[in-house]
């Protein structure tokens, strides 16, 4: 079970607005906490991986629910 | 010429323009720009951001600049409603709101989504028990402004919220009117989302808000840029946004004694009609309504030949409602509190500002009644 320590809400925001209020909300949160993001856009689903990847942190888990999108990641460093 | 027409166009504050000028001659880049003068710009609206938020007790993060009021209540009604289908499709409206509100509305009944209108009593108030008995399980977002822009009447917005909020559904307020001419504050509302504009400060046209609740979910209506968060796209107009900052400044520091100055101004308006035009009624609330805001319905005097007539002796009123004077359709406000379309018709905006003086409200009341006396005399009516 993954407990994320804070919640990011972009639902309505198209990307890369969600992208760039993770890379926010990220810096709020420790090494080794998990952010979770929702979002509705299915953008999200490319962009995330996208920025993990190029960022070093981990995409742990992506949810779908009701057109809704549930993303874990992972801060690394 | 004495302005009594406040509501419609209210000047600009001289040192709310002060402030925007050098936006405009000074080069500014863009706020969402990297270099200096980017930076220069994104803290230009950081701080207007500040000032609007500081005006009505909210966060900077929780304000959305839009062009304009009309553009805030549109944001509002659409955005809310639209981003909360999951839970239902029924919305609420009072039916003396601004057209901004009654149209969008309008349109989310096209989209599917089924609108109750709450009527006001003839006193100009929508009673909370009204909104209660409207209130269904589907309902997901009810919009009543916190004061009439045509009759001036104070709503009952917290009562109304509390109520939206035990059904689980978001409240909207159109505060477009009372903000300036109220102390406005989004706690003490308790509101999802309320509405203003810098007009309504005497701040410059082309910048409105929407104040949005941390954590309100919004469906955005103009899509395409990242300003405002993503929740409105568009480059942010600096000058009128940085006015509205000032104007916001200005308001916050000097209302009270704004208010004093035209409840003043009301009163001693109000003692000489009562004396020489005894049968002219106050449309609205009579003492629950905007300060310096009168909308009185005088009978046997048609509101339209009142103004020619006024603007020829050098005085600028309104008929009952500025968006309806070009349609020559009766108020849709005035008709909800059961004026008649000729009665409707029979009235009168007297709205007056931060600088009105006590000398101008007594000689436009002298001229008002003049030509109520010229006007009935025509049509043959003796008062």
């Amino acid at each position: 079970m993954i407990q994320p320590v804070l919640t990011l809400d972009t639902y309505g925001l198209l990307c890369p607005v969600p992208i760039m209020k993770t890379a926010a909300a990220i810096k709020e949160i420790s090494a080794g906490e998990v952010l979770e993001v929702l979002a509705d856009d299915p953008q999200i689903l490319e962009d995330m991986p996208a920025w993990c990847a190029s960022n070093g942190h981990a995409l742990l888990d992506t949810i779908e629910e009701d057109e809704e999108f549930r993303l874990y990641v992972r801060r690394v460093k | 010429m004495i302005y009594l027409d406040h509501s419609a166009a209210p000047p600009v504050d001289p040192r709310v323009i002060d402030e925007m000028v050098p936006c405009f001659r000074e080069h500014a880049g863009s706020p969402s720009s990297l270099h200096r003068l980017g930076v220069e710009a994104r803290g230009a609206l950081d701080r207007a951001r500040g000032r609007v938020a500081g005006l009505i007790g909210a966060g900077p993060d929780e304000i959305v600049f839009t062009a304009s009021g009309t553009e805030a209540d549109n944001l509002a009604v659409k955005g809310l409603a639209q981003a909360r289908t999951n839970r239902g499709r029924h919305i609420v409206v009072s039916s003396i709101e601004h057209h901004a509100v009654l149209y969008a509305a309008k349109t989310m009944e096209r989209q599917g989504f089924t609108v109750t209108q709450v009527p006001s009593g003839g006193d100009g108030v929508v009673q909370p028990d009204e909104v209660a008995r409207a209130m269904r399980d589907d309902t997901i977002l009810v919009s009543v402004m916190r004061a009439n822009d045509e009759t001036g009447t104070i709503q009952p917005v917290r009562e109304i919220s509390e109520i939206v909020h035990r059904h689980g559904a978001a409240m909207h307020t159109d505060a477009v009117a009372a903000v300036g001419r109220l102390p406005v504050n989004v706690d003490e509302l308790n509101v999802d989302a309320l509405s203003l504009s810098a007009r309504s400060l005497n701040g410059p046209p082309g910048a409105g808000a929407l104040y949005l609740k941390a954590g309100t979910r919004l469906r955005p209506q103009v899509e395409g840029g990242v300003q405002e968060e993503g929740r409105r796209g568009g480059h942010e107009n600096i000058p009128a946004i940085v006015g509205f900052g000032r104007a916001a400044e200005l308001a916050a520091e000097e209302l009270p004694g704004r208010i004093d100055r035209l409840k003043r101004l009301d009163e001693s308006l109000l003692r000489g009609l009562k004396g020489r035009l005894p049968d002219v009624v106050i449309n609205g609330h009579p003492h629950k309504r905007l300060p310096g805001h009168l909308n009185l319905w005088i009978p046997e005097a048609d509101g339209e030949s009142l103004v020619l007539m006024l603007d020829a002796r050098g005085v600028a009123v309104s008929v009952g409602s500025s968006c309806a004077a070009h349609a020559s359709k009766p108020s849709h406000v005035l008709m909800a509190l059961g004026r008649t379309a000729v009665e409707a018709r029979c009235s009168l905006l007297v709205t007056a500002g931060p600088d009105t003086g006590e000398s101008e409200a007594e000689e436009a009341l002298d001229a008002l009644v003049e030509v109520v006396g010229e006007l009935r005399a025509i049509a043959g009516v003796t008062a």
